[in-house]
């Protein structure tokens, strides 16, 4: 047990957070239960399988659900409270008092409303698809020591790589095959300007971006314009079934009747995470990310790791741009990716450049996007526009400290010269 | 003297001369008259040739002069295009200042896209709502902007020196805080025009708006000079005042400023304060002498193009002021490009990337020209996320 006036700053953020937690939930029974003054029914509804019918629904008064989901919350922040004490991971509780607050504020938000429950999970998971994609391109970069700016411009450039190329062969796999490589290949260029020509990282993150939005609004102006039979209409990727799980309710429709790009996502995500941790590669990785001349002592070739990881990530990113086009839509149309890579950076950021932090991160973001269209459907009093701020707002607060402070891998941006001068 | 000079418009003179050669490359290469002669290679330099010749004497054309403007009137009135790249040069000369200043101090701002729609905010505000006498009331809405944009901009410095939070990361994400909440206050009923839905303010009041310089004619108006004005303070900041020393102090070693009893915290704030001031001030200037109206895209992408300016211009005044205008001529050049010869007006940001990818990485432009005893350019030090 940990003696108060000796508290690691570990637990003093964890202690902040479940702080943060007991206040939010008084606000959410003082806010959502207790202030309004009317309170209308609210209807959830819950589509089992593939068919658009519905075939449950569970109708609450608005109060009445958000006194209960307070509840709710309150309970397990007091939970939280207890194992934290106990010494033990809370994670559980911060999940279970995350489900009552968000509950809670749905009811509020859409008293008298009628909630497609399922498809705004959903929604949020399609949504989150490209997010989860450009923050783990941002993790394998910036945890080997290279900021990654250039999210937007790597999931963009493969995207209409993807378009392009499945357009004109006809074939959606095409496309997902060439993605990784148009990903890579901008990646090839921030590597070799970083870590070769050491231009700050920021800039060049920055700038490859502009390079990425003018060359494919360039191209989609003079070819997929004129002549879009042929350049842009690529066919998509089809849904696959795996047997027996997508039979689920509610989860099987959700996670197992997807296109390849949403399992592959599965394997990158339990393989980053287990990799980083785990393997040689993943330790060589946070080596020259913290510590870089550490690294060069045991005879690691820092720069070679950076690069190599820093194309990898630009693969990583190129799926994720993959789906913009041939994972969903099929066309390609100017700055399609709209700040995509900007809210992966934010996931990266809230998460803590951990992978299970940013693929949190970018869920919870994707799903306050889809909550927001769902929202402005029904009409909330909540502005529209505020709702978009959410992981923006999110990740000041969590690069401020409030709520625990987060760092980025010691030596992030800093380029490395051999014998550790810099 | 002369050799002073010269060592420091070489390297941004090469970086643009290769960015419009790798311009003229892409342009020629997606040409489908150029691709049709590519068997025969006297006939595809030819056409080659023409084709870039013709779309980069077009982009002039767009820019500063057009004789076909000139025919049956005034000599004059072929420098309508060059008017229109003033109107354009302004708020971005104010903007590439707000990033230079931040640059000397050691800040890197991202955010002058967010604070330049807070001045367009407060002017707009301003020079609709209220009646006021013509100079008083173009005052008053530049000042309101100014002040809502050093607020936001100060926000930053403020979050920097007290918590340590990048200002690279807060800038990023105000911007786009900063776009969500304009378009959340274009649905307001303060800031919606009467009759309308879509998202747009009332048009300014002819009081507020900005007197143009050269009669109905020319849309150049003094935004132009208010904008060089703030060039010559902003000269006179950094290198006169005992201010000024002190930002350079804090951007060149913010650890040896400190022990020489400079406050660190209080230079990041005023930094950032006045470089949102700037930015805001060009948000004020763009709304109450260009467009009038506020509108979801008032900001277009000025604060995005004053990184690149303040990079080619090496964060100085004049640098800016120079590189605000060949920004500014591109821009507005490229539009006349794409409607007289079809080369879609997005090479410019093509060009504009790479002249600031050759300019911040001297080492390349050297090995390419084989330049020796090249000036470096000061390079931007590299530093971390923490740092």
């Amino acid at each position: 047990m940990k003696n108060k006036t000796t508290m690691s700053r570990e637990s003093k953020r964890k202690l902040n957070g479940i702080y943060s937690m007991a206040i939010a939930s008084i606000f959410s029974i003082v806010v959502f239960a207790y202030l309004p003054k009317v309170s209308g029914d609210v209807t959830y509804s819950f589509v089992l399988d593939k068919e658009w019918v519905l075939i449950q629904q569970w109708v609450i008064d608005s109060r009445v659900g958000a006194y209960g989901f307070s509840a709710l919350s309150v309970l397990f922040t007091a939970l939280a409270y207890y194992l934290f004490r106990k010494g033990k991971k809370h994670g559980i509780a911060i999940f279970g008092f995350s489900i009552g607050f968000f509950m809670a504020f749905l009811c509020w938000a859409s008293a008298g409303d009628f909630v497609p429950f399922t498809g705004l999970l959903q929604g949020g998971l399609i949504l989150a698809v490209p997010l989860i994609y450009g923050s783990l391109a941002g993790l394998v970069c910036e945890r080997s020591g290279v900021i990654n700016i250039a999210i937007e411009g790597q999931l963009l450039g493969s995207a209409f790589v993807a378009g392009v190329v499945g357009s004109l062969l006809q074939n959606a796999w095409y496309g997902l095959l060439v993605a990784p490589f148009a990903g890579a290949l901008i990646s090839v260029l921030l590597a070799v300007f970083a870590i070769k020509y050491r231009i700050d990282q920021v800039i060049l993150g920055f700038v490859i971006n502009v390079l990425v939005i003018g060359l494919t609004s360039f191209a989609a102006q003079r070819f997929l314009r004129e002549d879009s039979e042929k350049w842009n209409e690529s066919p998509i990727l089809q849904p696959i079934n795996i047997p027996i799980l997508y039979k689920l309710p509610i989860i099987g429709p959700m996670f197992f009747s997807q296109t390849i790009i949403i399992y592959l996502l599965y394997v990158i995500i339990i393989v980053t995470q287990i990799a980083l941790f785990k393997s040689k590669w993943g330790l060589r990785m946070r080596s020259v990310g913290e510590l870089p001349v550490a690294a060069e002592s045991v005879g690691i070739d820092v720069n070679k790791v950076r690069f190599r990881n820093v194309i990898i990530a630009g693969a990583i990113a190129g799926f994720g741009g993959a789906y913009f086009t041939v994972g969903s839509v099929g066309a390609f149309s100017r700055e399609m990716t709209a700040g995509m890579g900007f809210i992966a950076l934010a996931a990266l950021i809230f998460g803590r450049w951990t992978p299970l932090g940013a693929l949190s991160a970018a869920l919870v973001f994707g799903f306050a996007d889809q909550l927001r269209s769902v929202l402005s459907i029904a009409g909330t009093p909540i502005p529209s526009a505020f709702m978009m701020m959410v992981p923006y707002i999110a990740t000041i607060i969590a690069v401020s400290g409030f709520v625990g402070r987060v760092r980025a891998p010691a030596a992030d941006g800093i380029p490395y010269q051999r014998g550790g001068s810099h | 003297m002369i050799k002073k000079i010269l060592d420091k418009t070489l390297l941004p003179l090469f970086a643009f001369l290769l960015a419009l050669f790798v311009g003229g490359l892409v342009i020629g290469f997606t040409d489908n008259k150029v691709l049709a002669k590519i068997s025969s290679p006297i006939e595809f330099l030819k056409i080659l040739g023409s084709t870039v010749g013709n779309a980069y004497l077009a982009l002039f054309q767009g820019a500063i002069y057009d004789p076909n403007l000139a025919e049956g009137k005034s000599f004059m009135a072929g420098f309508y295009p060059l008017s229109e790249t003033m109107v354009a040069t302004a708020p971005l000369i104010l903007c590439g200042l707000s990033v230079a200043l931040a640059f000397k101090s050691g800040l890197f701002n991202i955010g002058a896209q967010g604070q330049f729609i807070f001045g367009a905010v407060g002017a707009s505000y301003i020079g609709f709502k209220y009646e006021m006498p013509m100079v008083m009331h173009i005052m008053v809405a530049t000042l309101a902007g100014l002040i809502l944009a050093a607020l936001w901009g100060g926000i930053v410095g403020l979050l920097k020196a007290k918590t340590g939070a990048h200002e690279v990361i807060v800038t990023i994400m105000l911007n786009y805080i900063a776009a969500k909440f304009l378009l959340f206050l274009l649905s307001t009923q303060y800031f919606l025009r009467p009759g309308r839905l879509d998202p747009i303010a009332p048009s300014v009041k002819e009081t507020a708006k900005l007197p143009s310089l050269f009669g109905v004619d020319y849309r150049v108006n003094i935004g132009i000079f208010i904008a060089l004005a703030a060039a010559v303070f902003i000269w006179w900041l950094l290198n006169r005042s005992i201010i000024g020393f002190r930002f350079r102090a804090v951007g060149a070693n913010s650890s040896a400023a400190r022990t020489a009893g400079i406050s660190v915290s209080a230079a990041m704030i005023a930094t950032m304060a006045i470089s949102g001031a700037l930015a805001g001030m060009g948000g004020a200037i763009h709304t109450l002498g260009n467009q009038y109206e506020l509108t979801d895209t008032v900001a277009a992408t000025f604060g995005f193009d004053a990184i690149t300016v303040a990079l080619l211009g090496r964060g100085t005044p004049l640098g800016v002021v120079l590189a605000s205008f060949l920004f500014a001529g591109l821009r507005v050049g490229g539009q006349t490009m794409q409607a007289n010869v079809g080369v879609p007006v997005e090479i410019v940001l093509v060009i504009q990337a790479l002249v600031v990818l050759f300019i911040a990485a001297p080492d390349l432009v050297k090995r390419i020209f084989k330049l020796r005893n090249l000036q470096e350019a000061s390079a931007m030090a590299s530093k971390g996320w923490n740092g």
